[in-house]
């Protein structure tokens, strides 16, 4: 092994991309200024809104295109550097593959354009068309397949090259609850084999479910990258106590201190901002004579947070569809 | 080496799959056997008709061929974006173009040697002797369709298929009046007209080059500098065509 192995499996500094369109030459800035580090062996998650510039930093982090300004290194080499290359796995948005190939057909061209020898390939294809269970379809042409399996056998083709880093975007749009489920089972294997994962969702709860660190993109720029749970405990604002034995009246004496305060049966869910107001609820509660059955902080999901975040940002102009992958 | 070699394979096996090419090759069939019928209605020497029709058609549907299906399989690749899995991978971008080049050569020559062999059993059926001469305008064809091959892929780098075709189109009619643009310009009095058609007769292709269809068909020799020309030429001009392309396509957002 390289002792110079770079800490960050994605380092991003500066990253710009400025669409010029139409006979007006247009400018449309997809990507503005982006710095962004994915350390190794976790599951990154990058989310954004449509024309966020995910899909535009995916595709200049593959060589697709290349950036306005700034620089990124992938696996400790520039981009589109071979090396590097030859140890990312990458699925595009939407499945677009060629669909006169059989499934072995199709994963055997790509580990050719991976260089790799006849029997490995064999070997290779068997073992992945098990992993994302398409061994009745393998033989198949890609045109008789599903979206679901289309999106699996694109999943197999980008981890065809046994990769370091596997970058997915929008691995799971399209998907039915169970071919979601598949991927985010895959998504979590790969990252217990050791490989680092960044892949783009709008699926926020997929995200929140498997994801070890996530980037949201709004508009373009960075608006947070660090854990999901810190972000998540960040705004927790409410914490939820369930009670017992609690005298009638005591909900009605608490002047302001209660968000919100229902009784189910015997028992009552009382409701209080996350801060000084929860010790003073639990102070009262045991003063009162109440059996605290619960204390739950109620953290807001991803999708609720993400839904804030935009909606703080509405002073900017709206995002314009369609203009950011052209 | 390989990876050029798998997209060679994988663009060659997209053509054969592909419905289109049997469509073409269903009717230059028929028209070469169809030289039989057209013979019957001139007077006289018919049998030079059926070698004469035959040629020209090969020509003229390997034409066809040779740019619907290569603008076809290079456009297609970027307009699907399947392009985003190939040059994502360990693959130079000059290596994808000239793997794609020469996989559409491989379906050119699949071609000729099919269409050929419906020519020689057409002729045969006529009674028209077969000799060298026939599979020397076989083999100048080749070289024809390979250049026409060649700028159809460098078009569709960077045009979309409508302006790809008619660009190509264009450079095989082009191709074909280069010598008569010279002969015109070296007539011309303003000094001018004969520089610009001299740049000109040196800048397009000439695909006159390649033709040999006169001497085929008249039993009249074909000197052996004229070949080692014409296929010098036809291959150089198609490499740096194809150069071109590479470029062009090394330089381009997907």
């Amino acid at each position: 092994m390289n002792a110079e192995q770079p800490a960050s499996a994605i380092s991003i500094k500066g990253l710009r991309k400025v669409f010029v369109t139409g006979v007006l030459r247009r400018k449309y800035v997809a990507l503005d200024s982006l710095d962004l580090e994915v350390p190794k062996g976790i599951i990154f998650g990058y989310v954004g809104h449509n024309g966020a510039g995910k899909t535009t930093s995916i595709k200049m982090l593959m060589g697709l295109i290349t950036p306005t300004a700034g620089k990124a290194e992938v696996l400790g080499r520039p981009i589109k550097h071979m090396e590097a290359l030859a140890r990312i796995g990458f699925l595009p948005e939407h499945p677009y593959f060629h669909d006169y190939l059989t499934g072995r057909e199709f994963l055997d061209f790509y580990a050719r354009l991976f260089d790799i020898p006849a029997a490995e390939r064999a070997r290779r294809i068997d073992r992945l068309i098990g992993e994302v269970r398409l061994e009745r379809a393998v033989d198949a042409q890609l045109r008789t397949y599903s979206k679901g399996m289309l999106q699996r056998i694109g999943v197999a083709q980008a981890l065809i090259n046994d990769p370091q880093l596997v970058i997915l975007d929008e691995p799971m749009s399209g998907l039915d609850p169970a071919g979601r489920r598949l991927i985010r089972n895959l998504i979590i294997r790969m990252r217990d084999e050791g490989r680092t994962v960044f892949f783009s969702s709008h699926i926020l709860s997929d995200v929140e479910m498997i994801c070890d660190r996530i980037g949201i993109l709004v508009r373009g720029k960075l608006a947070y990258t660090g854990g999901v749970n810190e972000l998540l405990e960040q705004h927790t604002e409410r914490v939820e106590v369930r009670v017992e034995q609690l005298p009638e009246s005591f909900a009605a004496e608490q002047d302001g201190l209660l968000v919100d305060a229902v009784q189910h049966g015997t028992q009552w869910l009382l409701k209080v901002n996350a801060d000084r107001s929860q010790q003073l609820l639990l102070q009262r509660l045991t003063e009162a004579g109440a059996e605290v059955i619960a204390v739950n902080p109620v953290r807001p999901s991803l999708e609720e947070l993400f839904m804030r975040e935009m909606s703080g940002d509405s002073a900017a102009p709206p995002p314009q569809e369609g203009e950011a992958s052209p | 080496m390989s990876r050029v070699w798998a997209i060679t394979l994988n663009t060659f096996r997209e053509a054969i799959r592909n419905r289109i090419l049997y469509a073409f090759l269903f009717f230059s069939l028929l028209f070469i056997a169809a030289a039989t019928l057209l013979s019957h209605l001139t007077i006289g020497e018919y049998g030079k008709v059926v070698k004469d029709l035959g040629l020209a058609s090969i020509t003229i549907f390997g034409v066809l061929i040779a740019i619907f299906v290569g603008i076809g399989l290079v456009n297609r690749e970027i307009e699907r974006k399947t392009i985003y899995t190939i040059a994502s991978k360990p693959i130079s971008r000059p290596a994808i173009i000239l793997g794609k080049y020469l996989g559409l050569v491989l379906v050119l020559v699949l071609l000729l040697c099919l269409m050929g062999v419906a020519y020689v059993i057409t002729l045969s059926v006529n009674t028209v002797p077969i000799d060298a001469g026939i599979f020397l305008a076989l083999f100048m064809a080749l070289l024809e369709l390979m250049l026409i091959t060649a700028f159809s892929v460098m078009y569709s780098t960077f045009a979309g298929p409508t302006v790809a075709t008619f660009l190509s189109l264009s450079t095989f009619v082009i191709g074909h009046l280069t010598v008569d643009i010279q002969t015109m310009g070296a007539e011309a009095e303003d000094s001018t007209m004969q520089t610009l058609s001299a740049v000109a007769y040196w800048v397009l292709p000439n695909l006159e080059a390649f033709n040999v269809r006169t001497e085929v068909v008249y039993n009249a020799p074909i000197p052996l500098e004229f070949v080692a020309f014409s296929a010098g030429y036809g291959l150089l001009y198609s490499a740096i065509v194809v150069g071109i392309a590479a470029i062009i396509f090394h330089y381009r957002d997907f």
